[in-house]
């Protein structure tokens, strides 16, 4: 792999993906909405097994992050190498298909759609039948088909969920939906799996659930796994390097004794000296 | 006996508003646009078809085959040229853009093929009678409903069954979320508009089978009731607009037949109004609740 810029982060990955090549890296990314620059100079590099975690309090740019690796916003500046590949030129649907695949903040599954058909949709680009023969039911198609519902079955077997395969997504209760959000995300066979607060709305025993799945999923999958979470609890078991943003930057980046420990993640998070303790860490 | 033959012509004439609607209510439910320019593609398909048929005296099966293609062909080129580079736009712009469109093709058609009426044969001639001559129907009424008939059960499967269908149906929910699945948007809507400009194409050569007369302005009036009926059954849905469209004929002949022609398109109109003040959202279609 011939690569132009050196690895900003390397000695922040965990110990098993430090001599392997970083599966998504970022070099100086921004982004800025008119004169706002929302993100601003972020570096990271992600082993191709690690479990890294984006902290920061609201607004900070967190899912902005996000949106640029996913180019929902194409960067004004910087690059994304996904396995050392530039995605400049990708659009949404070429990264999904690239590799990098995500969940939402508030979710977004198709409602309409059973569970299976919201499973075997992100399934797509790995059935290769064309419509017409999808029209005329040819062996072909029907051979496609049933693996794309044992495919679909199987995944969802990751969460226990096959016997809801033909119920519509949106009629799922709400933890079940965020789940399948995730499963939906697996479908896209992806090597980065971005995750926007996944506990979000969860009572602490289906969190402890979410982080033995997380820590399963990556396992089973052997795929990076960057989430933006507020629950510390969850933030500071499961991650292996942190990073904190704040105003659009990086003040921090480190272990989670290391993030806990710093007096710059402090002062984002409660304020400095007498000002008191800020909303955001109460709120979450 | 002159109710059932009545009743046939409104579904007949429903079964077009219906293949018409279709095109509407797929554009709308995918691309979120009004494609105001889709009447006037079934004024170009019924001119190809014409032309194909009369001046170049092909069988009328190889004359509508030919007005499916170029219709679909067109449906792609102006979805591409107008309406793509408007993704990003307010849809007001886009709505203007399609009334344009409208406008742009009724002129073109009048400067090529001259604003005169020409007579449209049938593509079906000939008759059966029922009941010891009591009800007359024509083929190409039959033809009509079969056809309809025969375009829905297809979508149906295809938007149920195909890996297009599905990837249809999530980008009609949440476009966004689609892309990150990695659904190509653009190539989605551009198979949207195919199919429904092959339908408008279907639609305008049994329309003027049905109403032997063409003009540059033939595909106005029905566009608009088509979209009438899309809305009537729930803009989006496509049972919605099968249902919507079968009613609409229905109400129009009846009240043709037993209130008035000059006042049966107002008559549509006000059983409109009504349906939209107890559903508003349709017979068929999903309420939206804002979340407050």
């Amino acid at each position: 792999m011939d690569r132009i810029v050196p690895v900003p982060s390397r000695n922040l990955m965990p110990e098993r993906d430090l001599y392997k090549a970083p599966v998504l890296e970022c070099i100086n990314l921004g982004i800025s909405f008119g004169g706002l620059k929302a993100v601003e100079d972020f570096n990271i590099a992600l082993g191709p097994t690690e479990i890294s975690g984006l902290i920061g309090p609201n607004g900070a740019g967190k899912t902005t992050v996000f949106n640029l690796l996913t180019k929902v916003y194409q960067p004004t500046t910087g690059t994304i190498l996904l396995n050392g590949k530039d995605t400049h030129a990708m659009d949404t649907a070429a990264v999904s298909r690239a590799g990098i695949a995500r969940t939402f903040q508030n979710i977004r599954l198709f409602g309409s759609l059973t569970v299976e058909e919201n499973i075997t949709v992100a399934l797509n680009r790995q059935f290769s039948y064309s419509t017409l023969s999808g029209i005329l039911r040819t062996p072909k198609f029907r051979r496609e088909e049933k693996a794309a519902h044992e495919r679909a079955l199987e995944l969802l077997s990751i969460f226990g969920m096959e016997s809801l395969a033909d119920v519509k997504a949106g009629s799922l209760p709400y933890g079940a939906q965020r789940r399948l959000e995730i499963t939906r995300a697996l479908a896209t066979e992806p090597k980065v799996l971005l995750l926007d607060e996944p506990a979000a709305g969860m009572n602490p025993s289906e969190t402890a659930e979410l982080m033995e799945n997380i820590r399963c999923i990556r396992d089973r999958f052997q795929i990076a796994v960057l989430l933006i979470e507020h629950d510390m609890n969850l933030v500071m078991n499961i991650c292996e390097v942190i990073g904190v943003l704040n105003f659009g930057r990086i003040i921090a980046k480190g272990t989670p004794a290391q993030i806990q420990a710093n007096p710059a993640v402090i002062e984002a998070y409660l304020g400095k000296g007498k000002e008191g303790k800020d909303e955001n860490d109460s709120k979450n | 006996m002159a109710f059932l033959n009545n009743l046939i012509n409104g579904i007949s004439l429903g079964s077009i508003y219906a293949i018409i609607a279709l095109g509407y209510t797929m554009v709308y439910g995918i691309a979120k646009m009004l494609n105001f320019a889709h009447g006037d593609v079934i004024m170009i398909g019924s001119y190809v078809c014409f032309f194909a048929c009369t001046s170049g005296s092909l069988p009328p099966a190889v004359g509508v085959l030919l007005a499916v293609l170029v219709c679909t062909a067109l449906g792609v080129l102006i979805e591409r040229l107008a309406y793509r580079p408007l993704r990003q736009a307010v849809s007001l712009a886009v709505l203007i853009t399609a009334i344009g469109m409208s406008y742009l093709l009724q002129s073109m058609a009048q400067i090529l093929w001259s604003p005169n009426t020409k007579g449209f044969s049938s593509i079906l001639e000939g008759n059966f009678s029922l009941a010891g001559g009591q009800i007359v129907v024509k083929y190409i009424t039959i033809l009509t409903i079969a056809a309809c008939i025969v375009i829905m059960a297809a979508l149906t499967a295809f938007t149920e069954k195909t890996k297009m269908g599905k990837a249809m149906r999530a980008c009609s929910e949440d476009r966004g979320a689609a892309q990150l699945m990695g659904i190509n948007v653009d190539t989605t809507i551009s198979i949207t508009f195919a199919i429904g400009s092959a339908l408008a194409a279907i639609a305008g050569v049994l329309l003027c089978s049905a109403y032997p007369s063409l003009s540059p302005t033939t595909g106005s009036l029905p566009g608009i009731k088509a979209f009438t009926a899309a809305v009537f059954g729930g803009i989006g849905s496509i049972p919605g607009a099968f249902l919507g469209g079968l009613l609409l004929g229905v109400i129009e002949v009846l009240a043709q037949a037993y209130i008035s022609t000059e006042l049966s398109t107002a008559i549509v109109f006000l059983v409109l109004i009504v349906v939209l003040l107890v559903r508003p959202a349709g017979i068929l279609g999903k309420s939206v609740q804002e979340k407050v």
